[in-house]
């Protein structure tokens, strides 16, 4: 019982993690119709950033204050996002309004290249480390509760609280802020947001600086669990299935659907995985997915798709 | 001036709807193919077979599979790679495990399993569509890579599934140059291209498109979605499959999943993006662009740094190669967002009308 608590407990902090992923593929999707391939390559670019930062930021203050260091970093890497928003609407997405959903899929999936390298070229390609001050050792809870008690990660469950903490600022920002509803305005309805005089590039911009402040703290969280190397663009493709699972239009969806693929992929990987040789963990979320949309073609609390001819 | 075509009368229905209904259409073509099977093998090095001839020819036999699934019928699938993985380990156990097995009829029911496949990973698209349809195609590819890296009946009990086929035959030619090689893929691509586009042209293809421009409405006019829709799934990957077995035979000789990987999945959707959707001549437009480039980067960007006398490091190169190709698939989306193909279909318009502007 005790594994099996400890299992689950381990799934939902990985399942918030995704969900910080699957966040920023909502956002872009929900305000714009653009599938967002690159959101892995932006959290490689903002942690890169973010590492780079704080080294150099470390050195020029001679070492001394690592909060201090870090916090010049975070500004910086997301000042850096915002340049990369705002490339990306004014160069890319302007110029493809109303195109197919393809064809801007395929776009990002072009983005996702030239953002790998330049991060890399301007942030080299080696393995950094974050230092975020983040407690590494495990404790034990519920001692008295199970027999050995369950082992927890701090760091996972610091990383859970962030990931939380980040998605109520989120609803926060879209549900009272003035630039939330507009952002919601312009989800809703394209031309209804224009007539009513919401600059469609401006909020577009807002959306994938969002996404790119989403993806900085996906990848301080990651990149300080895992270092911050190439691999991290990867990321996406762990979270897709998140996205398609929650609906891809949901906010919710992806905070729900992240802790089900979560939960899912370990409670998988330990009970299933063995009978069939291992490392089923990434094509599980997949077809877990898959079975869902099945019954919900729209995923879990996506919007119905209506046909008409 | 030379391309029009006043005065050619057609007096039967069947010439009315043959391929080609201009005579210098046919003729540029049935031209190009000549040059292909004739000039080329003289012309081209070991290294022109190799590295570019070899795989333009397999990967645009796999992006014609996937433009008939993703550009006439409309589903976007984000899994091709998986067919093709599908299609050479198919290949491959059919090869090793009957004996006397033909080097073609191995190939062909590589694809036909790879069809199998399809239709299996085709199911959801009756219910699922669009970008929900693309994601869960990724199922296919994960779970292909997976298979074959832990499943070790697929790979004949060979460790971290790779394999390798030698002595490749057809009739009694020995099929082991790379012209040779080169003339083997070229004879499938040829009879393929033939096949897809008539596929297009028929009662099938036509409705793979109504499906495409709205299936509800295709529903209506008594067009089965279920049928259609299995049915591209299947065609599809029958090509993809049949060129993956290509890709592991002739032109990797040994392979391990990873060629297959979710890389070449994408790759193969840029080759319809950029080559242009619903377009025969796209596919190999499109494959010849994404083949081509990488390895003039390659060649062009050091060269072009020791001319300004910058020595570039390799790593940096690699790092530039992406950006470049990253920045032009973006250009190239922005400018003609129909494809490269859609580019030569304009450019014949005009030369139609040439040298009057109306």
């Amino acid at each position: 019982m005790g594994f099996f608590i400890e299992t689950l407990i381990g799934g939902l902090m990985a399942g918030m993690l995704y969900s910080l992923v699957a966040l920023g593929f909502v956002l872009i999707f929900k305000s714009s119709g653009v599938f967002n391939f690159a959101q892995g390559a932006m959290v490689l670019f903002a942690a890169l950033a973010m590492a780079r930062f704080s080294e150099w930021a470390n050195a020029a203050l001679g070492g001394n204050s690592l909060f201090l260091a870090n916090l010049i970093a975070f500004v910086g890497a997301g000042a850096t996002m915002w340049l990369v928003a705002w490339v990306v609407e004014r160069f890319v997405l302007r110029k493809l309004v109303n195109q197919e959903g393809a064809t801007l899929l395929m776009v990002t999936l072009g983005i996702t290249y030239v953002l790998e390298g330049v991060g890399q070229t301007i942030f080299g390609s080696e393995i950094y480390n974050i230092d975020v001050g983040m407690p590494k050792e495990p404790v034990m809870m519920f001692e008295n509760l199970f027999e050995g008690g369950i082992l927890i990660n701090k760091e996972d469950f610091i990383a859970a609280l962030i990931a939380a903490l980040l998605v109520g600022l989120l609803t926060l920002f879209f549900q009272k802020t003035p630039v939330g509803r507009a952002l919601r305005a312009v989800a809703d309805d394209h031309q209804a947001a224009l007539s009513i005089g919401i600059p469609l590039n401006r909020i577009w911009v807002i959306v994938w600086l969002v996404a790119g402040v989403v993806a900085l703290v996906a990848g301080i969280i990651w990149g300080s669990k895992l270092g911050v190397q190439f691999s991290l663009a990867t990321v996406a493709l762990r979270a897709l299935p998140v996205v398609i699972l929650g609906g891809l239009t949901s906010v919710p969806g992806a905070i729900v659907g992240g802790l089900i693929i979560g939960v899912g992929e370990k409670l998988s990987e330990v009970y299933i995985g063995p009978m069939v040789g291992g490392g089923i963990e990434i094509w599980f979320a997949y077809v877990l997915a898959l079975v869902v949309l099945l019954f919900r073609p729209q995923g879990l609390f996506g919007e119905k798709i209506i046909n008409r001819v | 001036m030379l391309y029009r075509e006043n005065g050619q009368f057609k007096t039967t229905y069947a010439a009315d709807q043959q391929i080609f209904t201009i005579a210098q259409d046919k003729w540029f073509v049935l031209g190009i193919v000549a040059f292909a099977f004739l000039a080329v093998p003289m012309l081209a090095d070991e290294y022109m077979f190799r590295a570019i001839l070899i795989p333009f020819l397999i990967l645009s036999l796999a992006a014609l599979g996937v433009n008939l699934l993703v550009g006439y019928c409309g589903q976007i699938t984000l899994g091709a790679g998986a067919f093709m993985a599908v299609g050479a380990y198919a290949a491959y156990n059919f090869l090793i495990r009957i004996d006397g097995m033909p080097l073609i009829g191995a190939l062909l029911l590589g694809g036909l399993t790879s069809a199998g496949m399809g239709i299996l990973f085709g199911i959801p698209s009756l219910r699922v569509r669009g970008l929900y349809l693309a994601v869960a195609t990724l199922a296919a590819q994960f779970f292909c890579d997976w298979a074959f890296l832990r499943i070790k009946w697929f790979t004949n009990d060979s460790s971290s599934g790779s394999v390798s086929v030698s002595d490749l035959s057809v009739f009694g030619w020995v099929i082991d140059s790379p012209a040779e090689k080169y003339l083997f893929c070229l004879g499938f691509i040829v009879v393929f291209a033939v096949i897809a586009k008539n596929m297009t042209r028929a009662t099938i293809g036509r409705q793979w498109m109504a499906i495409r421009d709205m299936d509800v409405a295709a529903e209506v006019i008594g067009i089965r979605p279920m049928y259609a829709k299995l049915s591209a799934f299947a065609v599809s990957s029958f090509f993809v499959g049949v060129a993956g077995a290509l890709w592991g035979f002739v032109h990797l000789g040994s392979w391990e999943p990873a060629a297959f990987s979710v890389d070449r999945s994408f790759q193969l959707l840029f080759m319809v993006i950029i080559g242009g959707l619903g377009s025969i001549l796209g596919s190999f437009v499109g494959a010849a662009f994404i083949v081509i480039l990488p390895i003039f980067l390659n060649q062009f960007l050091p060269a072009l740094g020791g001319l300004l006398g910058l020595h570039i490091s390799t790593a940096a190169v690699s790092h530039a190669e992406l950006i470049i190709f990253g920045s032009l698939i973006v250009f190239f989306l922005i400018v003609e967002p129909h494809g490269l193909a859609r580019l030569w279909a304009i450019a014949k318009e005009k030369l139609r009308l040439w040298p009057f502007p109306h």
